[in-house]
């Protein structure tokens, strides 16, 4: 003969598992229902060093034009560490609400290779250029603005290769080609068009 | 020695022919009935003041039916509810209840009977085509005139009536005016112009064929069928057409005497105008005009029906006409809706000896008119007496920037807002000829200006006036006597 006390027990903790079991599939269908943007939004490492001023030469789209906002970002010590964290202060600035040139807020800097002598090899990951608006001005802004930032905050870098997911692509987004390095001063000169 | 012949070899053979038969008349079945699914691939074509679309039909139970929520999203906001077998459509504010295999459905409170049941199909309500012309006033509020035998239904006074006036001179021809501007893909045949609309609500001119007393156009017919009007101008003499009045007029003219040089014939399916010459005065200058995308290629989504190559191909046309009427010959790169590759446009044009090249881009950013020359690429290790494929505009580059400016100029002498910069696009790095890229943006009207003829039509213009003024240094002048004409085949593949 089982105490009743332990019969009481076991049926309390029967019926405490079943309850859990419906609340922990409820958590689980909310979850599922959620926006899992955040799963996929890049998890960035945070930089460390002295904080520094800027350039970052920011894309417009109401008037395609390329200006230079100052600043001020902690940047590690090592060059290649320094571009990188560069390029995602603006990317951060084109991910914000608002921005005057949205990109996907997906879009992530893989990383940047700087190789002698003058080169720098820009990887981006697929949602940046998977997501990124369809038009020659939209496009060519995006790419200025990251050689340019670039190469007025890296010194010595005289051309630029874009790939994407460490691969070479035909275009950004449809209209602007990626098969070939962008020349420095070229660009430049656009810019000042 | 027949008794010797084993039996049961025999039955093997003959049954392995029997399955050989029955497998080849079942590969035969299947290929006809292959051809005439293809071939019979049912449309519906909307027109509206707002929107143009066409949705694709099935046929369930002898009866044709279409998707009512595609069909209803273009012009609102539209949501749709089914469990089980009842079905609750919401347009903006008219509530709509139907049932899967029933007639009678309740619209706005009011009920409303289908002349075939309503069907429900992965979530998705079909809804018979023959219920249209009464359907769908309910939920738009709109008058509807629907061609059921057709597939072509029309929201709105919409309708674009065709009229035609006989020409003597200086050329004989027909002259099609358009209550509307229309944009039909036009081929020629022997004795014969079609026009097929797709896009354009054009309806029947009254009559289905009407005769001219004339003894080179004869006659004008007009049919519809599977979402697509047609209208043909059988005609005694070659005729060419082009475009006028903004795109509201096309004129049917006969085919210049004047000979011309012959196309080259080594390129599959590439057409050459006459080069450029400049010792030789009396030729005409050739401009290339390549609309971007294509085909597989869509280019930019400007809004959810346009895409950007539908609109760099209409706006070309426009660009042709233009030109032709300054007295320059086109050769139009893509001419349809088909894929060409950037290597093989810009081969083309460089093989053409063409005077200069424009190509034709379309955004939904920004605004006006951007005008865009090479940027050119930080240039490799010379491989011995060849340029580079990427760095060929380099010698013309500074006659393109000649080409932008007088471009940029125009569009502010017209007042349209445009800008002129470099862009790293394909294919100008690898033309020899001076080379532009224009990019269309939204108009004062926003989005709804880009798919205009009113505003496309006047920037072509403008454009076409840059390219007159810069004869002298783009190439030789044309003869003055000389009638208009263009080498418009595109390049296909």
């Amino acid at each position: 003969m089982i105490p009743r006390q332990i019969l009481f027990a076991v049926t309390v903790m029967i019926v405490l598992v079943i309850a859990l079991g419906f609340y922990f599939r409820k958590m689980r269908r909310q979850a599922e229902l959620e926006p899992s943007a955040a799963a996929t939004l890049p998890v960035v490492p945070p930089a460390f060093g002295p904080t520094e001023t800027v350039a970052l030469y920011v894309a417009n789209d109401a008037d395609g034009a390329l200006r230079a906002q100052s600043a001020q970002i902690p940047l590690p010590g090592g060059r290649q560490q320094r571009a990188e964290e560069l390029l995602r202060a603006l990317l951060r600035i084109y991910q914000t609400p608002g921005a005057a040139h949205p990109l996907a807020p997906t879009s992530d800097l893989r990383s940047i290779y700087l190789v002698e002598p003058g080169a720098a090899v820009i990887d981006l990951n697929s949602a940046f250029a998977d997501q990124h608006r369809s038009g020659i001005q939209v496009e060519q802004l995006t790419i200025n603005s990251l050689v340019e930032t670039l190469a007025m905050n890296v010194p010595g870098i005289q051309r630029v290769k874009i790939l994407v997911d460490g691969k070479a692509r035909e275009t950004l987004a449809g209209h602007a080609d990626l098969t070939d390095w962008f020349d420095v001063a070229t660009v430049a000169q656009a810019t000042s068009q | 020695m027949a008794s010797h012949i084993n039996p049961f070899l025999k039955s093997n053979n003959g049954k392995r022919t029997t399955a050989r038969n029955f497998l080849v008349l079942l590969l035969a079945i299947l290929s006809l009935l292959s051809a005439a699914t293809a071939a019979d691939e049912k449309q519906l074509s909307v027109y509206s003041t707002t929107v143009n679309y066409t949705l694709p039909v099935v046929d369930r139970a002898g009866h044709e039916y279409v998707g009512l929520l595609e069909l209803l999203e273009p012009f609102g906001r539209v949501t749709s509810d089914s469990r089980g077998t009842h079905c609750t459509i919401r347009y903006n504010a008219i509530d709509a209840q139907f049932e899967a295999g029933k007639l009678r459905s309740k619209i706005h409170g009011r009920d409303f009977n289908l002349p075939a049941p309503f069907l429900i199909e992965n979530a998705r309500g079909l809804v018979p085509l023959a219920s249209l012309g009464a359907l769908l006033p309910r939920f738009l509020g709109l008058p509807v005139d629907f061609h059921e035998s057709a597939r072509r239904l029309l929201v709105g006074e919409i309708a674009i009536h065709a009229s035609f006036q006989l020409q003597s001179a200086p050329q004989s021809g027909l002259m099609v005016n358009f209550t509307a501007p229309v944009n039909p893909t036009i081929s020629t045949e022997p004795g014969k112009v079609r026009m097929l609309f797709k896009r354009d609500p054009v309806v029947s001119p009254g009559s289905q064929s009407i005769s001219f007393q004339s003894s080179t156009v004869t006659q004008a017919s007009y049919s519809e069928a599977n979402g697509l009007a047609e209208l043909d101008v059988s005609a005694n003499i070659p005729l060419i057409a082009s475009f006028a009045n903004g795109g509201k007029t096309i004129v049917l003219s006969a085919l210049p005497t004047v000979a011309k040089a012959p196309p080259q014939p080594s390129k599959p399916a590439t057409t050459a105008a006459p080069p450029a010459a400049a010792a030789n005065k009396s030729t005409r200058l050739l401009a290339v005009v390549d609309a971007a995308h294509g085909g597989n290629e869509r280019g930019a989504a400007l809004t959810d029906q346009l895409a950007e190559k539908d609109l760099t191909l209409a706006w070309a046309r426009l660009l042709r006409h233009e030109l032709e009427l300054r007295g320059f010959t086109v050769l139009l790169l893509r001419d349809s809706d088909n894929t060409i590759a950037l290597d093989q446009r810009a081969s083309s044009a460089n093989t053409a000896h063409a005077a200069v090249y424009i190509c034709l881009h379309a955004a939904s950013q920004g605004n006006g008119v951007r005008v865009y020359t090479a940027l050119l690429p930080a240039e490799g290790p010379s491989t011995g007496p060849f340029h580079a494929w990427n760095t060929v505009q380099s010698s013309a580059l500074p006659l393109s920037h000649t080409v932008a400016s007088a471009v940029l100029a125009e569009m502010q002498k017209q007042q349209f807002p445009a800008r002129q910069s470099s862009a790293s696009l394909r294919p100008l790095n690898n033309l020899l000829i001076p080379a532009i890229a224009v990019e269309l943006a939204p108009g004062p009207n926003g989005l709804s200006d880009l798919n205009s003829a009113t505003y496309q039509q006047p920037i072509a213009a403008a454009i076409a006036d840059a390219l007159a003024s810069l004869r002298d240094r783009l190439g030789v002048q044309p003869a003055s006597a000389q009638p208009a004409g263009s080498t418009t085949n595109g390049v296909q593949q």
